[in-house]
């Protein structure tokens, strides 16, 4: 049986100008969490959506365990559970009715009492779905896509907008799933989902993968999983001067500060406090921490994830 | 040429579902859901209830108390001041329908005045020598009705013999009055504003709030939810129908010369006519606030031409085949004809296939250009 997702070559073009997708290719192995992050715009949707058979590719080809849409619409969407980024439910049914609604549409549903029970919603069983709360709404546009006992989940943006003990929950949820075999692509642009909750992801920039792999590949990629930000006073002085400290691996200015990639900061700091000292400079700043994905996005586009 | 039926290709389970015991559905329980959530959410939209259901029924109690057949239709005159003025009060009072025509007697100016302002029909000016002057407005029926009146009723009280003798037969049978023609023009409108509204609006609200794209994610056959659609509408129908319907014959005692059935049945397909055309407005629009204005223009046309109100042979006679080629007079003409005269369907045909022509196209159209998402 084949993978689970596969496309290859992907491209999507609006009104043959806007091109939101540029050759893209995905293969997602069974029983992966795997995550598309990228910032707003950079063609997720687009492709998530392509995978889902609710948009045509320009050219490409998909294929869902081996099959492609054209071949058995129904079939696959029996094995495939989808939250999009945006959907409005009927406000005046409640969340039983709406999942007992969308188990209809499936041959062999689970139990709405089940996914409620999983999804922590049984408390809001009989509550019109207008009366819940946003991490509510979420987990019930999730139980819409579990209760067809879907083998792949798709999820588009699961958690945006949502407080952080939402998220935590949403996240158990798919880890769940994961854990009972289940296969999940989701889209995020939260680099710490992206990193606490994929196996694998690929960075998406401009309809095109820029980096694909673990987290911690990408990471590793970088070169230091440490990041040393600092800043010093005085005229501005060239970035290239700090690559000669022992263990730097990159150099970036981020507003006025200076990120050095770093292996092992305590080789690097004592030397950069030696550099500023004898060029007779004053630290204005000087902080630590773990290289994150964000790092990996800015070194690769020089821009933010989320640019606000 | 025979055409080979291609088996759906059994495909099996890729591995299997992580998400435990399972139940099976059968093939129809997507739409008996769907049917089912339409009239559950319609039942909780108190607004949506009283426009459907109670706005025509207010609508008929309204008009049918505004034009109720008043008893007598009396005419308010002036008499102008000077010789002779009392003598003509006297005249005009002195018949034997006196009850019909007030008269004062008022100085010119205020007579005139009182007549330009619309407070009486016809000013009377007797003159010295026994001859009368009306002053009368031609193009106001109530102004021409009572020059004739008043009139008749001088030259009568003058000693006018009739050379004819008439008798008067008045008709205010339940049958013919004007609230027995306005109950079926409004279960007409009633159809149309609910088909265009409950189809139109809502099928658009929905594709705007993404859920459609949601339904259509999952293995939901399409042609169960416009068949939800469909039915939930003719649900509805019997319920608008048959609550017009009683509430004329209970309030207002109109009777009913057709059979129910043949009511329900022109309903029927009133419905499914209007749906159509509700389907077509609502195919492509993605905001509630454009299709509201698609479904307003649609519908303009039939609030004026189609007969709800009045009738619509007062048009000039060469727009007649164009009004009786709309949907909605089609529509009342077949109901009034059943309903007041106890026509067959199978005496309609020209108004069925009309109300056919229009959903059949309209419906065909929709679901070419129908977008899901």
């Amino acid at each position: 049986m084949g993978s689970p997702v596969e496309c290859t070559n992907l491209r999507k073009t609006y009104d043959g100008k806007l091109e939101a997708v540029r050759g893209l290719s995905l293969h997602i192995a069974a029983g992966e969490c795997f995550g598309l992050l990228g910032p707003n715009g950079a063609g997720k949707t687009t492709t998530i959506e392509i995978l889902e058979g609710l948009l045509q590719p320009t050219s490409g080809e998909v294929r869902i365990f081996d099959h492609t849409w054209s071949d058995n619409p129904r079939q696959l969407r029996e094995w495939i559970g989808i939250s999009l980024q945006e959907t409005r439910l009927s406000e005046k049914l409640s969340v039983r009715e709406t999942i007992e609604l969308f188990a209809s549409f499936y041959h062999e549903p689970r139990p709405a009492e089940a996914v409620m029970e999983e999804l922590q919603l049984t408390e809001k069983a009989d509550s019109w779905v207008g009366k819940l709360s946003g991490g509510q709404k979420q987990r019930l546009a999730v139980a819409t896509a579990l209760v067809g006992n879907p083998r792949i989940l798709f999820l588009d943006e699961p958690t945006t907008g949502l407080d952080p003990q939402s998220r935590r929950q949403l996240w158990e949820i798919v880890r769940a799933f994961q854990k009972k075999g289940g296969t999940v692509l989701l889209t995020t642009h939260y680099m710490d989902e992206a990193e606490r909750l994929c196996d694998r992801l690929a960075i998406v920039d401009h309809g095109l993968i820029i980096a694909e792999g673990t987290p911690s590949d990408l990471i590793d990629r970088l070169g230091g999983h440490h990041v040393v930000e600092f800043v010093v006073g005085g005229d501005g002085h060239a970035l290239e001067q700090w690559h000669g400290l022992p263990s730097v691996e990159s150099v970036r200015n981020e507003d006025g500060a200076v990120c050095l990639n770093v292996r092992e900061p305590h080789l690097t700091i004592p030397a950069l406090l030696d550099a500023v000292n004898r060029q007779g400079q004053q630290l204005e700043h000087l902080s630590t921490r773990q290289a994150s994905l964000e790092d990996v996005f800015v070194n690769l586009t020089g821009r933010h994830l989320r640019e606000d | 040429m025979a055409t080979i039926e291609t088996p759906t290709p059994k495909v099996d389970a890729p591995r299997p579902a992580p998400g435990g015991p399972v139940r099976t559905t059968g093939r129809w329980s997507g739409y008996r859901y769907l049917l089912w959530v339409r009239l559950l959410e319609l039942k909780r939209e108190p607004e949506i209830v009283f426009w459907v259901f109670g706005f025509p029924l207010l609508l008929s109690l309204g008009l049918g108390i505004a034009f109720r057949n008043k008893p007598v239709q009396t005419t308010t005159v002036a008499v102008i001041a000077g010789n002779g003025a009392d003598r003509t009060v006297a005249m005009l009072g002195g018949s034997d329908e006196h009850s019909s025509i007030r008269s004062s007697v008022l100085d010119r100016d205020t007579a005139l005045k009182g007549f330009r302002f619309g407070k009486f029909d016809l000013v009377i000016e007797p003159g010295a020598d026994g001859h009368y002057t009306y002053y009368y407005d031609p193009a106001r029926p109530e102004s021409v009705l009572s020059r004739a009146e008043v009139d008749a009723t001088l030259q009568a009280s003058a000693g006018r013999k009739d050379a004819l003798a008439t008798a008067n037969h008045p008709s205010s049978e339940p049958g013919s009055r004007y609230i027995d023609f306005l109950i079926p023009g409004l279960i007409g409108m009633s159809l149309m504003n609910s088909g265009m509204w409950g189809i139109g609006f809502s099928l658009v609200d929905m594709r705007q709030r993404k859920l459609m794209k949601r339904f259509v994610a999952t293995p939901m056959r399409r042609s169960d939810f416009l068949l939800a659609v469909m039915s939930s509408r003719l649900i509805l129908m019997v319920i608008e129908v048959g609550l017009l319907l009683v509430f004329g014959m209970l309030v207002f005692k109109m009777p009913v010369a057709g059979s129910v059935v043949t009511v329900l049945l022109l309903g029927g397909i009133g419905a499914v006519a209007f749906g159509g055309v509700g389907l077509l407005t609502a195919c492509r629009a993605q905001k509630v606030e454009s299709v509201s204005g698609l479904i307003n223009l649609v519908m303009m046309p039939m609030w004026i031409f189609s007969g709800v109100f009045f009738s619509y042979e007062h048009f000039p006679a060469m727009t007649l085949p164009f009004i009786r080629a709309l949907p909605l007079t089609a529509l009342n003409d077949a109901l009034r004809a059943t309903i007041l005269e106890g026509a067959s369907l199978a005496s309609q045909s020209g108004r069925l296939l009309v109300l056919l022509l229009w959903g059949g196209i309209s419906f065909a159209l929709a679901l070419r250009w129908f977008r899901w998402t």
